[in-house]
């Protein structure tokens, strides 16, 4: 989890806010009412599940896309009235990485640091260092048609950076990357804002993630804004983190309830008891212990932690999988 | 101007690195030319040197074929999400639209270049004067200008490349169905007619007669007016589709 900034009154004005975003594609209703405001210099998280309104929110904040109703300041500009000015402040990474295939790593980022008009000498440093920074001067001079898609997303944060925008916009920033990609893409975030002082608005379908980066997070769902805060404050309002065991039979499953106070049984399953613990080998092997000197046999045995539907479930009563389905 | 320019190069780059674009560009029509003059040709009765007679309608045969490439291109653009960066960062439209018609222009101008160059081994003897080669110039950078303009539009309307890539064939077409390769008389009765009136039958009589050093204005005026009104709308539909599109 990153390290929330000191609670201070803050004088500084908004990186973005955005109040009563309504958007809608004919009759379906995609955003519903959205209030956003987010800090300088934080990660700000929207997530949420597919569908619900988060790409959509990133296109009206970017200027992509104008909203039915509603008012968004980026940096003190209003979208509608100063596009040009909103435009020049921020740096966007779409869901799908936007390089150009027929050039190289090289090329792309020069072409966004002449598109940028840097001038030849500070746009080749820019590049260099950018290609360092990211990992990729051994692909520099391949076409990046050939990179995988962890490297294609580098690419992509990396021309966004040319031009060293304030506020950077991640639209699912690690979706459909290994987990070893996701890790550097999380470091590479983290030291942007840590090193640069950039604000950072992203988006993901993954709690860990917004748990691992945000300063804070809102909850889209339906293009309803449904829970904000802090991550230590809304995992407050999920149910925590615990140990399922299975038994073979109902005589060691009321063993087990006798031995362990704060065991409670599943609903689902009969056999099935859950028990709260964080989940860490410590705690997971004292259980364990405690169960094998009574001798009750387990036959099933798994952590569960908190993931988006069980925040779904908590703060709408029912989980993603629903929402996708409707 | 200057991110106009920058396109212009990203999109030369990628003709350069598209080796199906090279070919439907420059080297299919030279195939086909030597296709018509030293397999068909013999069988078609032309009048004076067939090599003379061809190489106009070859000329915006090339034109055509170096369309498709120009029509994925633009699609491919807008379907691939490099657009929304471009538009963010500010980079105008109608400098990403410029960029690709001057691009295809470009390849087109160097194509025909190319085939002039295997025409004239051919034995293509043009009588054209100074001010014939001046005009012959002149009336190929405006067909290729509003052939661009046109293509670019096809390519922001189609839905996908697959569809782009198709979208350019009845372009292909048209010159085969004009005095291109045989002279109009020589056809059907219905296709005559056609031939008559499609806009590449006056384009080509007005390139036939200026290499000939015998330039016939009454085609010239048509041949113009029909490279504005094509430059028009293309322009015009290209630009309405890259706003409800982007």
């Amino acid at each position: 989890m990153a390290a929330g900034p000191p609670i201070v009154v803050r004088m500084t004005s908004s990186a973005i806010t955005a109040s009563g975003l309504r958007k809608a594609y004919k009759d379906k209703v995609v955003l519903d009412g959205i209030d956003l405001d987010v800090a300088p210099g934080t990660i700000f998280s929207l997530l949420g599940p597919n569908g619900a309104g988060k790409t959509t929110t990133v296109n009206v904040l970017t200027t992509l896309m104008k909203a039915d109703a509603g008012t968004v300041r980026i940096a003190g500009h209003d979208v509608a009235t100063d596009t040009k000015a909103v435009r020049a402040a921020i740096g966007v990474t779409g869901q799908f990485a936007a390089v150009d295939e027929l050039l190289t790593g090289r090329e792309n980022l020069k072409l966004m640091a002449d598109l940028k008009r840097l001038g030849a000498s500070e746009g080749k440093r820019v590049v260099a260092d950018l290609l360092e920074r990211f990992d990729l001067t051994e692909s520099a001079d391949k076409m990046s048609a050939t990179y995988s898609g962890g490297m294609r997303r580098k690419l992509d944060l990396a021309m966004t950076l040319v031009g060293k925008p304030r506020i950077i916009f991640l639209d699912e920033p690690t979706t459909g990357l290994d987990p070893r990609s996701r890790r550097t893409m999380w470091d590479i975030i983290r030291r942007l804002v840590a090193d640069d002082g950039v604000t950072i608005f992203l988006t993901t379908q993954y709690l860990d993630e917004a748990d691992r980066l945000a300063d804070r997070i809102a909850v889209l769902d339906g293009g309803r804004i449904v829970a904000q805060g802090t991550p230590a404050e809304l995992k407050r309002q999920i149910p925590g983190s615990h140990v399922r065991l299975r038994f073979a039979g109902d005589a060691e499953l009321d063993a087990a309830l006798r031995l362990l106070a704060n065991a409670t049984r599943d609903d689902e399953d009969d056999l099935v008891l859950r028990v709260p613990s964080d989940g860490g080998a410590r705690s997971v092997r004292t259980l364990l212990a405690q169960l094998d000197t009574e001798s009750i046999e387990v036959e099933e045995f798994s952590v569960h932690t908190p993931d988006l539907d069980d925040v779904f479930l908590a703060l709408t009563g029912r989980t993603s999988e629903k929402v996708n389905a409707s | 101007m200057s991110s106009a320019t920058t396109m212009l190069g990203r999109n030369f780059k990628h003709t350069l690195r598209n080796p199906v674009a090279v070919f439907n560009g420059a080297i299919f029509p030279i195939v086909l030319m030597l296709m018509f003059v030293y397999v068909l040709g013999g069988a078609y009765d032309i009048p004076g040197n067939y090599v003379d007679y061809i190489t106009p309608g070859m000329i915006i045969l090339t034109v055509c074929y170096g369309l498709s490439g120009t029509a994925l291109a633009v699609n491919s653009d807008m379907t691939k999400g490099i657009i929304n960066r471009f538009k963010v960062m500010d980079i105008s439209r109608s400098a990403v639209l410029s960029a690709h018609v001057a691009a295809s222009m470009l390849r087109s101008l160097i194509a025909i270049a190319v085939l002039i160059g295997v025409a004239l081994i051919m034995g293509f003897r043009p009588a054209a004067s100074f001010p014939d080669w001046l005009g012959v110039i002149g009336l190929l950078v405006l067909v290729t200008f509003a052939t661009s303009w046109i293509t670019v539009a096809l390519g922001l309307a189609a839905k996908t490349p697959e569809s782009a890539g198709l979208i350019s064939v009845p372009l292909v077409m048209l010159p085969f169905l004009s005095s291109a390769i045989v002279p109009a008389d020589t056809m059907a009765a219905g296709v005559k007619q056609f031939a008559d009136y499609q806009p590449f039958t006056p384009i080509i009589e007005t390139l036939r007669g200026l290499l000939d050093g015998t330039p016939s204005g009454g085609d010239a005026v048509v041949a113009i007016a029909w490279c504005a009104g094509i430059a028009l709308v293309g322009y015009v539909w290209s630009l309405s589709t890259f706003k409800k599109r982007a």
